[in-house]
C-alpha cells in the first residue's frame, strides 16, 4: 500500500530516501510544518545554525569535501534573504546544493504579507534552477529533480520555495520517491567527443613548450586520478588556480604552483611564454588571465569543460572539448601513451628545454620570505608555514578571503583534492569558519583548519556557538594583522598608502571570547611562540581551538600581476620591485 | 548584427522570466520578444531579436542554451528563414488625409479593421523592415498609438 502522509513529511521523506545525512537550517514560520515532520523522525541530523548566511556555507563547506550536495533549509522573507550570499557563493564555484526556504501560503503569494520575499525571484541570477512548489503531490518529484539538476553537468545551487500551506500536517498524499529522472530540457554532456580529442591529442605532441592549467572543475568532476596520470605521462609542467589547488598534488616537482593575480613568478611566465595550453575545468577568469588580450600570446588553446557556456567567454580558444573531464581525460590517456612512447629524441630535448627555462624562472624563488634579522615580529607565511609543517599538510583547510587566504593558497601546498576550501569566485569574507564546520560534520575525525583574518572572521563569528553546541573541534588560525589588509594592499599601491577604512579598530580578546563560547584560545604575537604553540594548539583533538596570532600588518601577497594594461609576466615582487 | 533567437520552452511559470533575467544579468539587449504556448502546450515557443557581435550572440544563446527549462534553440538569421510581425497602428484620417491614408495602406497591403469618423485602424503583418518602411511612408504626427507584437519566426524548412 502507498504510504500517505503530510507535505511536510513528504519532503523530509524525498530527503531521506535522496540520502541526505545533515540539514543545515534556522526555523520561523513559514517552515514550521517541516520542522515538525524533522522532529518526528531521526535519520536526517538538523544542524542549527546561529545566522542562515552559515548554513549555507556549512552546506557549501559539506559538499566540497564530500563532492555531494549540500542542504539548508530556511524560512521565509529574512530567511530566505540571509541565505543568498552562501548561494551566490556556492553558485560562482559551481557547488552542488539545495536549498529549501519557506514561502507565505499559497494565497497569501503577492499580497507582501507577513514575511513575504519573492525568494524564486530573488535568488534567480545566482541559483543553477529553482522550483516554486505549487502542489505537495509536486514534492517527491521536484526533490529528486534537484538533487539530480545541483549534482550533474556543471554543479550549483537549487532553491526549492514551498508556501505553508502545501507541508500542513491535516493534508494528506500518497508518497512515492521517484527512482529515476529524465528531463527532456536538461541533458549534462558526459563524453567528449572523439575527434576533438585526437586533434587535442596531436596539438599536445607537437607543442614545444605546453602548460596545463587547471581549475576547479578537475576537482567537482572528480579528475584527479586521471589528471595525475596524464601530467605524470607526458611530463609537463601544470599549474592550478586557487580553486583547482589539490587537484594535482601541490608538493610534485611538476607544478609550477597557483597562477593568476597572485600566482608564482614561474607559473605565471610559463603561461605567458607557452606554446600550447591544456586548460582543464578552468574558465579563463580575470583573476587569472589579467589583460585579456595580453593573455598566452603565443600559445595554441585546448579547452576541456562539462559547461559549453564556459568555452570562449573571455578568451577564444581552438580546440574545445565538452565533456565531464574524468571521461575526456581517459580517453586522452589512451591517446597520448603510444604516442607518449614514440617521441622523438628532439621533441624530448625541446621539453628539457623548457623545463630549463621555467627552471629558471623557478630559481627566482618568488615565495622566499624576506624579514629583518633581529625582529620577532611573525610574518603572516611564516604562520601558514608553521601549520602546514605541524599539521603535516594532510587537513582540510578552509579559508576566508584577503590576504589570509593568498598566503594560505601559497604557503600551504595540497596535495589531495577537496583539501582546499575557499570562496574563490564570490570572494566571500565570512566563509571560513562555517564550511570548516560543514567538513568537520561530513568529516568528524579529519582535523579541520580555518585560516582566517581578524576581519573575516567576525563576518561569522557567532557560529562559535553552533560549535559549541555540536562539538565541533575545528582549529582557527587567524592571522591578525589589525586590518583588512588585502584592502590595505591596494590602498598602499594604488593610493599612495590612504587607508580609507581598512582598520580593525577595537578587536575583541578573541581568545576570550572564544572561551565565553566554551572552546581554548591562544594569542601568539612572537616568533619564537610559534610553533610551540601551534603544536599545542593543533594537538587539543576535539576541542575547538581559537589561535590569534598577531602578524605583521605591513606585509603584502606577491608577486602580483601588475594592473591594468598588464600581461601575466608583468609582476609585483615585492614592495616597490617589479618585472 | 541583428538576429532572430527562437527557442522551445517548457511552457512554466518562470520560465519566461529566467529568459528575460538572464538579459538583464548579462548586459545583453532585446529588441523584440514574443512568447505563446505551441500545439504541444507543455512548450512554448519564445522568438526574441536582438543585435550583438558574433561572439556575444555565442555566448547569449549558450547561456540560454543552459537554461534548464530551454529545449531547443536555433539562431533563425543562421538559416533560410520567414518573420514576421504584426502592427496595429490607429491613425489620424482626416479630410484630404482620409485618402491618402487609404492609399498607402492599399499599397503595403495593409487592412483597414476598424473605421471612426477621424481615424483609422490599421494592421499590417510583414517583416519588420516593411513594419518600418510603412512607418516612414506616413506623417509621423498622424499616428495616434501603434502596438507591435515583436517578431515570430520559422525556420524554411521541412523539418522541426
Ligand atoms: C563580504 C565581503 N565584504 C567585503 C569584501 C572586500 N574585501 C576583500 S579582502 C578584505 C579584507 C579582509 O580582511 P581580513 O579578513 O582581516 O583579511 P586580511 O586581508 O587582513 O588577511 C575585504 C574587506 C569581501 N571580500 N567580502
Ligand atoms: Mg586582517
Amino acid at each position: 500500500m502507498v504510504e500517505q502522509l503530510s507535505g511536510g513529511e513528504i519532503l523530509i521523506r524525498a530527503l531521506q530516501d535522496e540520502g541526505v545525512e545533515y540539514v543545515f537550517g534556522y526555523p520561523g514560520g513559514a517552515v514550521l510544518h517541516i520542522y515538525d515532520a524533522l522532529f518526528k523522525q531521526n535519520r536526517i541530523q538538523h544542524v542549527l545554525v546561529r545566522h542562515e548566511q552559515a548554513a549555507t556555507h556549512m552546506a557549501d563547506g559539506y559538499a566540497r569535501s564530500t563532492g555531494q550536495p549540500g542542504v539548508v533549509l530556511v524560512t521565509s522573507g529574512p530567511g530566505a534573504t540571509n541565505a543568498i550570499t552562501g548561494i551566490a557563493t556556492a553558485c560562482m564555484d559551481s557547488i552542488p546544493m539545495v536549498v529549501i526556504s519557506g514561502q507565505v501560503m499559497s494565497h497569501l503569494i503577492g499580497t507582501d504579507s507577513f514575511q513575504e520575499t519573492d525568494m524564486v525571484g530573488i535568488s534567480r541570477p545566482i541559483v543553477k534552477h529553482s522550483f516554486l512548489i505549487k502542489s505537495a503531490t509536486d514534492i517527491a518529484i521536484t526533490v529528486k529533480k534537484a538533487f539530480y539538476i545541483a549534482r550533474t553537468g556543471r554543479p550549483g545551487p537549487v532553491v526549492i520555495d514551498i508556501p505553508k500551506d502545501i507541508t500542513s500536517p491535516t493534508d494528506l498524499y500518497p508518497y512515492q520517491y521517484p527512482d529515476q529522472i529524465v528531463m527532456r530540457s536538461y541533458t549534462p554532456a558526459s563524453t567528449g567527443p572523439p575527434e576533438q580529442i585526437r586533434l587535442a591529442v596531436n596539438l599536445l605532441m607537437g607543442s614545444e613548450r605546453p602548460v596545463i592549467y587547471t581549475g576547479g572543475g578537475v576537482i567537482q568532476g572528480n579528475g584527479s586520478a586521471q589528471l595525475i596520470q596524464m601530467t605524470r605521462l607526458l611530463g609537463f609542467p601544470i599549474t592550478s588556480t586557487l580553486m583547482g589547488l589539490g587537484a594535482y598534488p601541490g608538493t610534485d616537482e611538476q607544478f609550477l604552483g597557483m597562477l593568476g593575480m597572485h600566482g608564482t613568478f614561474e607559473a605565471n611566465n610559463a603561461m605567458h611564454h607557452c606554446d600550447l595550453v591544456l586548460a582543464i575545468g578552468a574558465r579563463f577568469d580575470d583573476r587569472v588571465t589579467n589583460t585579456v588580450s595580453k593573455f598566452c600570446p603565443y600559445a595554441k588553446i585546448i579547452h576541456i569543460d562539462i559547461d559549453p557556456a564556459a568555452i570562449s567567454k573571455n578568451v577564444v580558444v581552438d580546440i574545445p572539448i565538452i565533456g565531464a573531464v574524468d571521461l575526456v581525460l581517459t580517453e586522452m590517456i589512451r591517446l597520448l601513451e603510444p604516442e607518449v612512447t614514440r617521441r622523438s629524441d628532439e621533441q624530448k630535448q625541446l621539453l628539457v628545454e623548457w623545463w630549463e627555462q621555467i627552471n629558471g624562472w623557478r630559481n627566482q624563488d618568488c615565495l622566499r620570505v624576506i624579514r629583518q634579522e633581529d625582529s620577532k615580529i611573525i610574518k603572516p607565511q611564516e604562520a601558514v608555514q608553521a601549520v602546514y609543517k605541524i599539521s603535516g599538510g594532510t587537513a582540510y583547510v578552509t579559508s576566508d578571503v584577503g590576504q589570509h587566504q593568498m598566503f594560505a593558497a601559497l604557503y600551504h601546498p595540497f596535495d589531495e583534492p577537496r583539501k582546499w576550501i575557499n570562496s574563490g569566485g564570490l570572494g566571500t569574507m565570512g566563509f571560513g569558519l562555517p564550511a570548516a564546520m560543514g567538513v568537520q560534520m561530513a568529516h568528524p575525525d579529519a582535523r579541520v583548519i580555518c585560516i582566517t583574518g581578524e576581519g573575516s572572521i567576525q563576518m561569522n563569528i557567532q557560529e562559535l556557538s553552533t560549535c559549541s553546541q555540536y562539538g565541533l573541534g575545528i582549529k582557527i588560525i587567524n592571522l591578525n594583522n589589525q586590518a583588512l589588509g588585502m584592502v590595505k594592499q591596494w590602498q598602499d599601491m594604488q593610493y599612495e598608502g590612504r587607508y580609507s577604512h581598512s582598520y580593525m579598530d577595537s578587536l575583541p580578546d578573541f581568545v576570550g571570547l572564544a572561551e565565553s563560547y566554551g572552546h581554548a584560545g591562544f594569542k601568539i604575537t612572537s616568533l619564537d611562540e610559534l610553533e610551540p604553540v601551534l603544536e599545542e594548539a593543533l594537538s587539543m583533538d576535539n576541542r575547538l581551538v581559537f589561535v590569534d596570532i598577531l602578524v605583521d600588518p605591513m606585509e603584502h601577497v606577491y608577486p602580483m600581476l601588475v594592473a591594468p594594461n598588464g600581461s601575466m609576466r608583468d609582476m609585483w615582487l615585492r614592495k616597490g620591485v617589479r618585472t | 548584427m541583428r538576429r532572430i533567437i527562437s527557442l522551445l520552452m517548457e511552457n512554466e511559470a518562470g520560465a519566461l522570466a529566467r529568459v528575460v533575467g538572464l538579459f538583464a544579468q548579462r548586459n545583453y539587449n532585446i529588441e523584440t520578444l514574443t512568447v505563446a504556448p505551441t500545439e504541444d502546450e507543455t512548450l512554448s515557443r519564445l522568438t526574441l531579436t536582438t543585435s550583438a557581435s558574433d561572439t556575444q550572440v555565442e555566448q547569449i544563446t549558450k547561456q540560454l542554451n543552459k537554461l534548464i527549462e530551454v529545449i531547443t534553440l536555433v539562431d533563425l538569421t543562421d538559416g533560410e528563414h520567414i518573420e514576421r510581425e504584426l502592427m496595429l497602428i490607429k491613425l489620424q484620417a482626416n479630410g484630404a488625409q482620409r485618402a491618402e491614408m487609404k492609399r498607402t495602406t492599399d499599397i503595403f497591403r495593409a487592412q483597414i479593421i476598424d473605421v471612426t469618423q477621424t481615424t483609422y485602424l490599421v494592421q499590417l503583418t510583414g517583416s519588420s523592415e516593411k513594419l518600418d518602411a510603412f512607418l516612414r511612408a506616413i506623417p509621423r504626427d498622424s499616428v495616434i498609438e501603434m502596438a507591435r507584437s515583436g517578431v515570430s519566426g520559422l525556420a524554411r524548412n521541412g523539418t522541426k
